[in-house]
C-alpha cells in the first residue's frame, strides 16, 4: 500500500508532463507581458507616490504631492483645470460613444439588408479609413474645419460659431474627430449580431400582435444588445485615453486627459503627476468596464456578454 | 347538449372544465374569403396570379403545391406579412386586406419557428399575450394552460437552446394558439422533422385542432401530409389555384395533368381515339364508365388486378413484368406493353407475386378509369 504511493503512477506522471507542456507554451507570452506591461505599470505606479524632481524627474521622498497636484491643489491653492479636464474626457466619452451608436446602428442593419456579396464591400468601406494614420486623419479634419473653408463659413452664416472662429479648434471638432475615429469599432460587432437574427423573429413578433416599434424593441434590440455592449467598450475605452483627436483638433480650451498625461511626461514636465493621472485613468477604465459587464448580466437575462 | 360538451371535455386535458369552453372554442372559428388575390415580386415574378378562394369556419384546409407556387405567399398574405397587389381578403366576414399583421386575429407557426433565442420559453408563449397587454398574473395562467393542453410538461422553464426541434416545433405551436386566434396559420411546419417524429406530430396536430374547432390553414408540399390531415385541399400553381377539394377527391378525380402529377399519377395516356366509352391509348382499347370529357386517360395503379399469364378478356392488357419494388404491405411493379409503361401496386395477400420478365394481364374496372384535361 504505503509503496504503491511511492512511486509515481501513470496518472501522475501524465500531469508532470502536462504542466511541463503548459510551462513550456505560456512562458514566452508571460514573459514578455511581465517585462513590457507589469513591469512598467509597476514602475510607473511608484512614480505617482515619488515627489517631483529638477526637470520633471522623481525623486524620495515618497509623497502624495503628485495626487493633490492632480485634484487641483497648486502653490496658489485650488484650481479647477485638472478636474475640468476629468470632466471634459468623461463629457467627451459619453457624447462621443452615444453619437457613434446613433451613427453605427443604421448603418450595421443596413448593411445586412444589402445582399450577400457587397456586404464585405460595404464593412470593407467602414474599415478602410481606419487604415489611414490617425495623425493623418485628424490633419485632414483641421483642413475641412478650419476657418474660411465652407464648412466653417456655412456654420458661422447660421450663426452656430462665432464670425471668424470657425469649426476648430473646438470641442465640436474633438467630437467629431472621435466619432469619426471610432465608427468602424461600433460598426463592426452591431453587424455580427444583426447578421445572426433571424428576420423571421421579427416577422413572428408582428404576427404575435407587436407593432413595428415594440416588434424592434422586444425582439430586434436585445439580440443585438451583446453587440452594442461590446462596441461601447472598444469606442467607450480608447476615446476616454484619447491624445492625437483633442491634441490637433481641441486647442487649448480641448484637453483631455490623455493630454494632460501626456504633457507631463514632455513639455509640462512632472512624472510623478503624469503617472498618477495613468492610474485615475486605469481606475476610471476599470469602473468603466466593470459597469458594462453588469449593465450587459442584467439586460442579457443573466446570459454573459463578452467583453 | 350540455352532455356532449361535458364528455367531449373529459377527454380534453388542460382546458379548463367550463361547459362552455367548447362553444368558445368553437364560435372563434372564422371562415376565409379570398377574392381575385394578385402579388408579383419584382417585375416579372408573378407569386399569385389571380386567386378566388373560400376556406369555412373550423376547418383544417391545407395550400398544396410544389416550392414557387405561390402557396407561402398566400399564406403570408393571410398572415398580414406581404400585401396583396391586387384583391380582398375577409377573415370572419371582415375585410382585413389592408391591416397590418399586429392587428389580426390570426397567428401563424413559421417555418424556421422563430422563437426568441433571448427570451425563457415560457416568456417566448407569453408574448403575444404581453403584447395585447394581458397582466403578467393572468399571462401565467395561460402559459400553464397551454403547456399542460400541449402537453409541454418542464420545457416550459427551460431555455429556447435547449430544445430539439420536435420540441421547438411544439412551442412554437403552442405560442400561436395561445392567443386563440380566429385563424392559425402553419408554414411547412413539420418540414425540418425526421419522418418519425413528422408523422406522430401530424396526429398531435390533428387532434388538436379537432378539440379545438379552430380554422387551420397549412401550408405543405407533400401530398401524402396533405392527404393525412385535411378537410379539404388547394392544389396551387404558377400562383393559381389547380383544384380545389376533399383529400379523396383531388387523389382520385384530379382535374388535371398537374394536380395528377403532382399527387403521385404517373399512368397518364393521351386518347388518340374515342367511341363512347371505348378510349383507345398507346395501352390498347379500354372500356371506361363515366370517364369525362379529358384527352388524357388516367389509370390509378392500385386500382390495378394482376393474373399470372395471359388471360382473355374485357379491359384486359397482356404486359411483361419489367420492375418489381417488394414494399412488404404491397408491391409495386413496372410492367410494360409494347413500347409502353404502366405502374401497378398490389396489396400483398400472401399470393403469388409476379417475377421480373413474367407475363402477366392486367385488369382494370371501367369505372375506375378517368380522363382529365392536359
Amino acid at each position: 500500500m504505503s509503496y504503491s504511493g511511492a512511486v509515481p503512477t501513470a496518472r501522475s506522471r501524465a500531469m508532470v508532463r502536462e504542466t511541463r507542456h503548459l510551462l513550456f507554451t505560456v512562458a514566452p507570452g508571460a514573459f514578455w507581458i511581465f517585462i513590457f506591461l507589469v513591469l512598467p505599470s509597476a514602475y510607473l505606479m511608484g512614480v505617482a507616490f515619488m515627489t517631483n524632481g529638477p526637470y520633471g524627474l522623481p525623486q524620495m521622498p515618497l509623497s502624495l504631492d503628485a495626487f493633490e497636484r492632480l485634484a487641483g491643489v497648486g502653490f496658489l491653492g485650488w484650481s479647477p483645470g485638472n478636474l475640468y479636464t476629468l470632466l471634459r474626457s468623461l463629457w467627451q466619452t459619453l457624447v462621443s460613444t452615444v453619437l457613434v451608436v446613433i451613427v453605427a446602428y443604421p448603418v450595421a442593419y443596413y448593411i445586412t439588408t444589402c445582399r450577400e456579396k457587397w456586404r464585405p464591400v460595404l464593412l470593407l468601406l467602414v474599415v478602410v479609413p481606419s487604415w489611414t494614420n490617425q495623425v493623418i486623419r485628424a490633419f485632414g479634419w483641421m483642413n475641412l474645419l478650419a476657418p474660411e473653408t465652407p464648412l466653417s463659413s456655412l456654420a458661422e452664416s447660421i450663426g452656430l460659431v462665432a464670425p471668424n472662429m470657425g469649426l476648430y479648434p473646438s470641442n465640436f471638432a474633438v467630437t467629431l474627430g472621435l466619432v469619426y475615429n471610432f465608427l468602424p469599432f461600433m460598426v463592426l460587432p452591431l453587424y455580427a449580431a444583426f447578421e445572426k437574427l433571424d428576420t423571421a423573429q421579427v416577422q413572428a413578433a408582428q404576427d404575435l400582435y407587436a407593432s413595428p416599434v415594440r416588434a424592434f424593441w422586444h425582439a430586434v434590440f436585445p439580440q443585438t444588445l451583446p453587440g452594442l455592449l461590446a462596441g461601447t467598450v472598444l469606442v467607450a475605452i480608447p476615446a476616454f485615453g484619447m491624445y492625437v483627436i483633442p491634441e490637433l483638433l481641441g486647442g487649448g480650451k480641448g484637453m483631455m486627459l490623455g493630454n494632460l498625461v501626456a504633457n507631463q511626461f514632455a513639455g509640462s514636465s512632472n512624472w510623478p503627476l503624469g503617472a498618477a493621472g495613468a492610474i485615475l485613468m486605469l481606475i476610471a477604465t476599470f469602473i468603466g468596464l466593470f459597469a458594462m459587464r453588469r449593465i450587459g448580466k442584467r439586460l442579457g437575462g443573466g446570459e454573459e456578454v463578452v467583453i | 347538449m350540455s352532455e356532449t360538451t361535458t364528455a367531449e371535455i373529459a377527454d380534453k386535458p388542460g382546458v379548463h372544465p367550463a361547459a362552455d369552453e367548447q362553444d368558445r372554442a368553437n364560435r372563434k372559428a372564422s371562415s376565409i374569403e379570398m377574392q381575385g388575390l394578385h402579388k408579383r415580386f419584382g417585375r416579372d415574378t408573378v407569386a399569385l396570379d389571380g386567386v378566388d378562394l373560400d376556406i369555412r369556419a373550423g376547418e383544417f384546409f391545407t395550400l398544396l403545391g410544389p416550392s414557387g407556387c405561390g402557396k407561402t405567399t398566400l399564406l403570408r398574405i393571410l398572415a398580414g406579412l406581404e400585401e396583396p397587389d391586387d384583391g380582398s381578403l375577409v377573415v370572419g366576414g371582415k375585410n382585413v386586406t389592408e391591416v397590418p399583421p399586429h392587428r389580426r386575429s390570426v397567428n401563424t407557426v413559421f417555418q424556421s419557428y422563430a422563437l426568441f433565442p433571448h427570451l425563457s420559453v415560457r416568456e417566448n408563449l407569453a408574448f403575444g399575450l404581453k403584447m395585447r397587454g394581458m397582466p403578467a398574473a393572468e399571462r401565467h395562467v395561460k402559459v400553464d394552460e397551454i403547456a399542460d393542453f400541449i402537453k409541454l410538461g418542464d420545457l416550459v422553464d427551460r431555455h429556447v437552446d435547449q430544445l430539439s426541434g420536435g420540441q421547438r416545433q411544439r412551442i412554437a405551436l403552442a405560442r400561436a394558439l395561445i392567443c386563440e386566434p380566429d385563424v392559425l396559420l402553419l408554414d411547412e411546419p413539420l418540414s425540418a422533422l425526421d419522418a418519425g417524429l413528422r408523422s406522430q406530430l401530424q396526429v398531435e396536430l390533428l387532434r388538436v385542432q379537432r378539440r379545438l374547432g379552430m380554422t387551420f390553414v397549412f401550408v405543405t408540399h407533400d401530398q401524402q401530409e396533405a392527404m393525412v390531415m385535411s378537410d379539404r385541399i388547394a392544389v396551387l400553381n404558377g400562383g393559381t389555384i389547380q383544384q380545389v377539394g376533399a383529400p379523396r377527391e383531388v387523389y382520385e378525380r384530379p382535374v388535371n395533368a398537374f394536380v395528377a402529377r403532382f399527387m403521385g399519377h404517373d399512368n397518364l395516356y393521351p386518347i388518340s381515339t374515342r367511341q363512347g366509352g371505348r378510349l383507345t391509348t398507346a395501352l390498347g382499347t379500354l372500356t371506361a364508365e363515366d370517364p369525362g370529357d379529358g384527352e388524357l386517360l388516367l389509370i390509378r395503379p392500385e386500382t390495378l388486378d394482376l393474373l399470372p399469364g395471359k388471360v382473355e378478356g374485357d379491359n384486359h392488357l397482356t404486359a411483361k413484368v419489367a420492375e418489381r419494388l417488394y414494399r412488404g404491405s404491397h408491391a409495386e411493379f413496372r410492367l410494360e406493353i409494347g413500347d409502353t409503361t404502366l405502374q401497378a401496386t398490389v396489396n400483398n395477400r400472401g399470393r403469388h407475386l409476379p417475377e421480373i420478365g413474367e407475363t402477366v394481364t392486367v385488369a382494370v374496372a371501367p369505372e375506375d378509369l378517368v380522363t382529365l384535361h392536359e
